[in-house]
């Protein structure tokens, strides 16, 4: 057995993955979709469309002209209805544009496969796609893809660890794509002009990994690697120590150890726009929990609402309590069916009042325990006590900054304390203060 | 004897020369410390809030000496700065008091309750959650973070609203650059009355949300003889400068989203 080299820290999570086997399902058009003029990190865009207007699939409907930004195209065709803010997955409202499907899903004239002919071409057509990290965080794939130029770039890591428990929409998009994945990855690869690429993915997914590799084997500059399945194993930095041995330190991007990290479902999207031209409309999410009637992939078109989602899945067996967006370490808790799939949106779930309750809150008892879990080493009990205390000021000093609120420390309290939520508190604080200076 | 008494007179001689030296050295070199700092600090409050932006009033009064602003103590107001300029020599036009007062008059039983919240009791954190788990995503969630960082014990959160005694309110800001949902304002002491509302949404929409939400339906605007009344993103925004407390807005708003408040209705 090969050496596997693992991250300090982190957590040993129940997997869960109950949809393993679920082939994706597609869900027709629904009614009406709403689609949030912000899906990724960066500038929102601005609405191009008014009122009346009609749409068909794969229209822009939403762009800026920031750098940091990503057009939105409209994934179905129809009548819009409505643009003003509406309720957006974080719980704010966000300008949006609903739009009124009228069935025929038309595909929008000016559709055809991008003429890529170098790195430029490739970088401008990977934006006009309006792909971004469709791993979880959303970035805007073209500037990952394009790393200041004193940085020099040598390996392409793609993301297949999928460590979050109940999540298999990576997993399937392997299962069900492995040559996607590949033919993106030799684009980036040839592109961008990087010799080796790594693929990894966590050892509970043994039949992705030999997948993989068996479509691989004939291009010498993608190796496998597989990963101990230990929870963050997905997170950027997790993954780069895994896969090269590499450490990005407190502050640093990947592309400071020479890495660019994409997920699987971003990288064989990649291979899918450049045959077609279609822009990213479509996105596969798992539905899971314990209160589904139907846990399983689904294909939808992005902005369908969490309802028409959660009926396609046969509805819920009891009253749910808690519904997430994102898995149940990370994920966003939602108090409305009426928010919509976004493009980084990999798993919608669902939980009865015995999963989805929050622990009674105990006194730290200075265990130590979430020190130990957490991957970027820093001491979550002192952040807890300082931001309870309104110490704001010495925050800085324990790098809260560097925090990736995976959740681990909250996981391993025997006190079942809310850190990661008072360090979301203190990181919120501290980002004000460094604004205002 | 005379061994007890010569160490005596030694140490005694070398006292009364040291003695000498220093009272010398004390008038030769004096320090000349201004007056004028222990003056100033003595009309300072004292209540050391930091709002002048000084390390207390010792900090301030010092600064002050030093050619810093004399009005920038909201504590003191109008009073303060007439000692000030008269210890100073300068003259300065008053601060006008100013007190905090929360926009928002939604408390837990205008609004509808979207979801149990479960976790930290702190705005900041509630706010983070989908707006708080009022209806109106603009209104105050009444976690109490604003009562916390108040050193006069001028706010009351009640029934989740938080509520400024404007009588103790020293007007030191600290409540304002607390609020996540930045909706208290400071306003000139004098004003009595205030749109205390923060909504921008939509009337039809702000009404459904909280039963007390100015709907932006411009009755105050036509009914006020300053004109100093205007609709500014969906709510209406008293001019306190043209204002002159005649109350009539009051009597038309149809949702009580205008308030009598200030000092004289504590």
């Amino acid at each position: 057995m090969a050496f596997k080299r693992v991250f300090r820290g982190g957590v040993s999570t129940p997997h869960h993955k109950n949809t393993l086997k679920s082939e994706t399902s597609v869900l027709g058009t629904p009614e009406k979709v709403i689609i949030p003029m912000v899906q990724h990190i960066g500038a929102p865009c601005t609405p191009t469309v008014k009122k009346g207007d009609t749409v068909k699939v794969g229209q822009i409907i939403g762009n800026s002209d920031a750098y940091v930004s990503s057009p939105i195209h409209s994934s179905v065709s129809g009548t819009i209805t409505r643009v003003e803010p509406m309720l957006y997955a974080s719980g704010k409202l966000v300008m949006s544009i609903e739009i009124q499907t009228d069935g025929k899903q038309e595909v929008y004239e000016g559709i055809s496969p991008p003429e890529v002919n170098n790195r430029e071409d490739f970088l401008k057509a990977i934006r006009n796609s309006g792909l971004v990290g469709l791993g979880g965080a959303g970035f805007p794939t073209h500037v990952k893809l394009n790393p200041p130029k004193d940085k020099d770039v040598d390996s392409l890591i793609i993301n297949g660890a999928e460590c979050e428990p109940y999540i298999t929409s990576d997993y399937r998009e392997m299962i069900e794509n492995p040559t996607g994945i590949i033919e993106g990855i030799q684009l980036v690869l040839d592109y961008l002009n990087i010799n080796n690429a790594i693929i990894g993915i966590e050892d509970n997914k043994p039949d992705a990994i030999k997948l993989l590799a068996e479509t691989s084997k004939s291009d010498k500059r993608i190796s496998i690697k597989s990963l101990s399945s230990r929870y963050p194993q997905g997170a950027e930095k997790m993954l780069i120590y895994a896969t090269t041995g590499r450490t990005v330190l407190s502050g640093k991007l990947p592309a400071d150890v020479g890495c660019i990290v994409l997920n699987v479902n971003t990288v064989s999207y990649i291979a899918q726009y450049l045959k077609t031209g279609m822009p990213l409309v479509q996105r596969r999410v798992t539905v899971d929990g314990s209160v589904v009637s139907n846990p399983q992939n689904v294909s939808v078109p992005i902005g369908t609402s969490l309802k028409d989602l959660f009926d396609f899945c046969g509805g819920f067996k009891s009253q749910p309590y808690k519904v997430l967006m994102g898995g149940p370490m990370m994920g966003i808790a939602q108090y409305s069916l009426e928010t919509s799939v976004i493009k980084n949106t990999n798993a919608i779930l669902a939980f009865d009042k015995k999963q989805g309750d929050l622990p009674e809150e105990w006194p730290c008892i200075r265990c130590g325990k979430c020190i130990q879990a957490c991957p970027m080493n820093l001491l979550p009990l002192e952040l807890n006590r300082l931001v309870m205390a309104d110490k704001f000021e010495d925050l800085d000093r324990y790098h809260i900054l560097d925090c990736i609120e995976c959740g681990s420390c909250s996981y391993s309290c025997p006190s079942k304390r809310y850190l990661v939520q008072s360090i979301r508190i203190g990181k919120d604080a501290v980002k004000r203060k460094v604004n205002r200076v | 004897m005379e061994t007890v008494l010569i160490p005596v007179a030694i140490v005694s001689g070398l006292g009364l020369i040291f003695g000498i030296i220093l009272s010398y050295v004390s008038v030769k070199y004096e320090v000349k410390a201004d007056e004028r700092i222990e003056a100033v600090r003595d009309v300072l409050p004292g209540a050391n809030c930091g709002a002048c932006g000084y390390s207390g009033c010792d900090g301030y009064a010092q600064a002050v000496v030093d050619g810093a602003s004399i009005t920038l103590c909201p504590v003191g107001g109008a009073g303060l700065v007439d000692s000030l300029s008269e210890i100073m020599g300068t003259g300065g036009k008053a601060s006008e008091k100013m007190v905090a007062r929360v926009m928002c008059n939604g408390t837990w039983d205008k609004v509808t309750i979207k979801f149990d919240y479960d976790g930290i009791l702190d705005c900041r954190s509630v706010s983070t959650m989908a707006g708080g788990p009022s209806s109106c995503v603009y209104g105050c969630v009444g976690m109490g973070c604003c009562e916390k960082v108040c050193a006069f014990d001028a706010i009351v959160v009640e029934n989740g609203l938080a509520k400024v005694i404007e009588s103790k309110c020293t007007g030191c800001e600290k409540c304002v650059a607390e609020c996540p949902k930045d909706i208290i304002k400071m306003v000139p002491a004098r004003s009595q009355y205030a749109v205390v509302c923060s909504n921008e949404e939509k009337g039809a929409v702000a009404r459904k949300n909280c039963k007390v939400a100015c709907i932006a339906c411009r009755r105050c605007v036509k009914e006020c003889p300053q004109q100093a009344i205007s609709i500014v993103n969906m709510r209406a925004i008293i001019d306190t400068s043209k204002c002159d407390n005649c109350g009539k807005c009051v009597e038309v708003c149809p949702t009580n989203a205008i308030l009598k408040c200030g000092i004289l209705c504590d």
